[in-house]
């Protein structure tokens, strides 16, 4: 069981966090005819919206009520006004999503109040969805962004249901978190539709983030789950919630329509997809498609010619909670030793991560633990290129953001098939770096001075 | 707080500003920044704009005191190059948290100042403040001032939170904290008189190394550049300079028009973009050295040296010109830089199109920038599928634009570069124009856009996005045409004089109601492009779309 600590720093150095807020705007891209509008300062929004297309490279939607110092000082109650009606007017979306900033939750503006009374003095918004989420960036992180507003799109957008209503057998709902890529969420539709099941996913970032060319030029998210399937999700017979940040969301749609969920905390490695796929053939009542049969035999292929490689490595891992428990229990059972692991925020799965102990900290704190304990493996988002380039170890990018390198939205880690590239590419890296810097010379195993050093193995 | 707003006030009555100096009294206090309007905002914060300023410095430990959203969703995104020391990239932090907001975070910022200074030692440490530590009170001047007495080092303080302005007002801003902090700190160990300041240039990928060689070649020596590949110590005692130039933009004129005030430091507008630009900026800076006491020897070969890398530099473009032939070109930007592309773009043989750029004589010059900044304003506020509707009629076959613009163009298989600080190639200089070049051409003649613009054989070749956009632009159009009160207020909200407000409505009316057949007329009833005049291609635009007045007399 792993101990969980906080770096005691005042600087953070080279910050493996991102913000709150962004998070939770992220969770809205995920919905058709969305436009995510931050209650903040125009960097905050513009900030983010770089981030995003720097991971994405694609247009991505987001506003900002543009708070002046007055505006933020007397209250943002006409910022927010404004800011709605514009984008009612002018893009016409389907639902805005708000989350508010560290400038705004510092005065302590009120906007679900402020949302009541634009209601109230715009009739013709009476109905239109707003979802707002509180978001102070002086709190949590990207992940708890997430988390909060996909549970609060639950609760404002799913029509409750009776109890004892008829349920669609065939629907289930999925609630992904953040730690999945657009090609992560089709492969599990794909997966999910061979067991003749129709998934919604809340969000579905797959929707709108896949790079594909839009029908139509719009100025909001171009496609995604719409306001109109969320509501109906209350019919699903299942929920399936991905990631322990998801719990939440997942008890919300359980309380509010009593559809059922099953948490998966992990989908990546050989155990948890045998699982998954072993529920969907038990809800279904199906026997599992020849095609799961055969990519699990692949996959357990992969791991006999990868273990050689991947097998023994020191992993430095610094990632949010869920993907940081996924990522390194796969290679844990893959026979890598996590020694080192940071991450951004609190979570449940924290203490059962692999190890003996995970830092809440930055990349400073990955960089040097992982100089100090000798790691051989570096996997971090594209911040990490720095500590990576002065380690000299072979280095993965994972997680968000990813703006140094091309196809960010289409890396897999769940599924056979996505754990089966998955170690291949590790594996790979790993050979790369021995073939280039770890070739044997005449006087690789010369004894010295010393002698011969042998490190007892760490057992964990 | 009013230290800041007094700075404010400062920084927008620039007399080194022609725009500003245009202006009446009162449209001054209303400083230089557009009022941002909620829900229909784009671009950064002060606090965005200062980091960019100052970043390019790279051994200063650049600090942020804030919550983690300013620069944990910010750090390590800009192209700057450094010859020597990589900590300007690494980032550094507050990270401000509950307990900090109610208490306030000065003692963390203190603390964080002292673990830089233990860990990484450098020669100063920059605090940058934000919206949420200037909301609680954080003083970021005592603190740095206490810091710095204690640690015997540079502890500036950067007061530019995000929400008192745009990007821009942030600039200035940053240059405000050298004056009152840096420049003239220190001094240099020896004086030549070829030591020049560079203002305003951000090395980004590399670029000033492109011209730096010519300089280096002729003597000439960058005693400080302000501040792409700076250092600390260079920009203290850059008050020693004998000239300065100012890179082509307006961000750090506060700094160039204050120093020539204080230490009496000429300065002039210049850009390395383009080749006469380059040949020109040159040259006036041998002049400026040689006014300021250089031997006049200085200027022989500064003419040679033009003379040989011009020669290079057109003996290169040659071999572009047989591609280029009717090639046409859109050129978007609001940025500083692509005006001064313009020349050599046309020597090479392509059409400018999508903007009223004639020819680019010198005299020409400032209309063209001033053109190429209102269209790209104008880009910002244009939906995507009026943005595809104008790469269509300008018939362009490849567009050169910003970030912003670039994803409709990839999505409407038109080629695309990016010319702004995105982008991963350097432009600078002589060899960067004919770098530009290259990538134009490899752009245009990528096979790939041909497979792109052929629909998938099961789809029907007339129904593809493209017309449907198309469709839905003259769907538009003509709805609105068909609707007297929106047409109207679509008229009325249509600016064509950016400087006095003279929208089109106002312009179609006086030539409907007096008959006016010229600018001039135009101008003398409504005012229009009596300000910078680079509305006037618009404004002929307008005339040209008239019912000729002796038909109407006919009718």
């Amino acid at each position: 069981m792993a101990i969980v600590t906080t770096s005691k720093k005042a600087c953070s150095v080279n910050p493996l966090k991102m913000s709150q807020p962004i998070g939770g705007s992220f969770a809205f891209m995920g919905l058709r005819g969305a436009m995510p509008l931050l209650h903040g300062s125009q960097g905050c929004t513009s900030f983010g919206l770089t981030l995003f297309v720097r991971h994405f490279k694609e247009a991505v939607p987001m506003q900002t009520t543009a708070m002046s110092e007055v505006a933020t000082v007397l209250g943002g109650y006409e910022n927010v006004e404004q800011a709605i009606l514009n984008i009612y007017n002018r893009t016409k979306p389907e639902i805005i999503g708000i989350n508010s900033t560290g400038v705004t939750e510092t005065k302590g503006d009120d906007v679900e109040g402020f949302i009541r009374l634009i209601r109230q003095k715009h009739p013709h918004l009476e109905k239109f969805p707003l979802v707002y989420v509180s978001t102070p960036d002086f709190k949590d992180a990207f992940q708890d962004g997430w988390e909060k507003t996909v549970a609060r799109m639950v609760e404002v957008l799913v029509d409750p249901v009776e109890v004892g209503a008829a349920r669609d057998p065939a629907r289930v709902n999925v609630l992904p978190g953040c730690h999945l890529t657009p090609g992560d969420l089709d492969e599990l539709r794909t997966i999910i539709e061979d067991f003749g099941l129709r998934p919604s996913f809340l969000p579905d970032l797959a929707g709108s983030l896949d790079g594909h060319i839009p029908d139509e030029f719009t100025p909001t998210t171009i496609g995604g789950i719409g306001v109109d399937e969320i509501a109906t999700m209350g019919q699903a017979a299942w929920t399936i919630a991905i990631g322990a940040q998801m719990q939440r969301a997942g008890e919300a749609m359980h309380a509010k329509t009593g559809v059922p969920f099953r948490l998966f905390e992990r989908l990546c490695g050989l155990i948890p997809n045998d699982e998954f796929v072993a529920f969907l053939s038990e809800i279904t009542g199906r026997p599992v498609p020849a095609k799961y049969r055969r990519q699990r035999g692949q996959l357990a292929d992969a791991m006999l010619d990868t273990h050689f490689h991947i097998g023994g490595r020191k992993l430095a891992i610094g990632a949010e909670p869920d993907l940081l428990f996924d990522l390194s229990s796969m290679l844990h059972e893959m026979g890598a030793e996590v020694a080192v692991a940071v991450t951004t925020t609190a979570s449940p799965v924290l203490e059962r991560v692999r190890t003996q102990e995970v830092l809440i900290g930055d990349l400073e704190d990955l960089e040097d633990l992982a100089r100090a304990r000798d790691c051989d493996l570096l996997i971090t988002h594209s911040h990490g290129r720095q500590a990576a380039s002065r380690l000299k170890i072979p280095f993965y990018r994972a997680g968000f953001p990813m703006f140094d390198r091309l196809g960010a939205g289409h890396q897999l880690s769940v599924g056979y098939r996505g754990t089966r590239d998955l170690v291949f590419d590790l594996a790979n890296l790993v050979i790369a770096d021995r073939e280039a810097n770890h070739q044997p010379t005449p006087d690789t195993w010369r004894t010295t001075e010393s002698g011969l050093q042998v490190v007892p193995p760490q057992l964990h | 707080m009013s230290s800041v707003s007094a700075t404010i006030q400062d920084v927008f009555n620039e007399p080194g500003c022609g725009k500003n100096a245009n202006k009446t009294e009162a449209e001054r206090k209303k400083g230089c920044t557009k009022q941002l309007q909620p829900g229909g905002a784009a671009g950064g914060c002060a606090f965005d704009g200062a980091k960019i300023a100052l970043q390019p410095f790279t051994d200063v430990a650049h600090l942020v005191h804030g919550p983690i959203a300013c620069e944990g969703n910010s750090w390590d995104n800009r192209g700057s190059a450094s010859s020597g020391s990589d900590l300007w990239r690494r980032s550094f932090t507050t990270d401000m948290n509950e307990t900090d907001i109610v208490f306030g975070g000065e003692k963390r910022l203190y603390k964080a100042i002292r673990e830089i200074i233990e860990k990484y030692d450098p020669p100063a440490i920059f605090v940058y403040q934000t919206c949420v530590p200037a909301m609680i009170g954080d003083d970021i001047n005592a603190v740095c001032k206490a810091a710095a007495t204690k640690f015997g080092k540079p502890v500036i303080p950067v007061n530019s939170p995000g929400f008192v302005g745009p990007k821009n007002l942030g600039n200035k801003l940053a240059g405000e904290a050298l004056l009152e902090h840096v420049i003239g700190t220190e001094e240099p160990d020896f004086t030549t008189p070829y030591d020049i300041n560079i203002i305003g240039e951000y090395n980004l990928s590399g670029e000033f190394w492109q011209i730096k060689p010519l300089l280096d070649e002729l003597g000439i020596r960058i005693l400080s550049c302000i501040s792409g590949d700076g250092k600390y110590r260079e920009l203290a005692y850059s008050h020693r300079a004998k000239a300065a130039m100012m890179v082509c933009s307006k961000a750090m004129i506060n700094v160039a028009r204050k120093m020539e005030e204080r230490y009496g430091i000429p300065y002039f507008e210049g850009s390395f973009y383009g080749i006469q630009d380059s040949s020109d900026s040159l040259r006036e800076i041998a002049r400026m050295l040689i006014e300021r006491g250089a031997p006049a020897e200085l200027m022989d070969r500064t003419e040679a040296v033009i003379a040989r890398e011009e020669a290079k530099a057109w003996a290169a473009i040659e071999r572009f010109k047989p591609r280029f032939k009717d090639k046409k070109v859109l050129l978007i930007t609001g940025g500083v830089k692509s005006w001064s592309v313009v020349a050599a773009l046309q020597e090479a043989g392509l059409e400018i199109v999508g903007t009223s750029v004639k020819k680019s004589t010198k005299e020409d010059k400032e209309r063209i920038k001033e053109l190429m900044g209102q269209e790209a304003h104008m880009i910002e506020d244009m939906t995507p599928r009026e943005m595809y509707k104008m790469l269509k009629d300008a018939r362009a076959d490849i567009m050169l634009s910003g970030g912003k613009s670039q994803f409709v163009a990839l999505k409407a298989a038109m080629p695309w570069l990016d010319i702004n600080q995105e982008r991963c190639h350097g432009y600078m200089g002589y060899i960067g124009m004919v770098k530009l070049m290259e990538e134009i051409e490899k752009a245009l003649y990528n096979p790939m856009w041909s497979q792109l613009r052929k629909p998938a054989p099961w789809d029907d070749a007339g129904v593809n996005w493209q017309a449907k956009a198309l469709a839905q632009v003259d769907a538009q159009a003509a709805e609105i045409a068909a609707d007297p009160v929106r047409a109207e207020a679509t008229r009325r909200a249509r600016k064509i004089c950016f400087c006095k407000t003279v929208d089109l409505g106002t312009i179609e009316d006086a030539i409907a109601a007096h008959g006016l057949s010229t600018v001039d007329a135009v101008k003398e009833h409504t005012n229009a492009s009596g300000g910078c005049g680079a509305c006037k291609g618009r404004i002929e635009d307008v005339l040209a779309a008239q019912p000729s007045p002796v038909l109407q007399a006919a009718e």
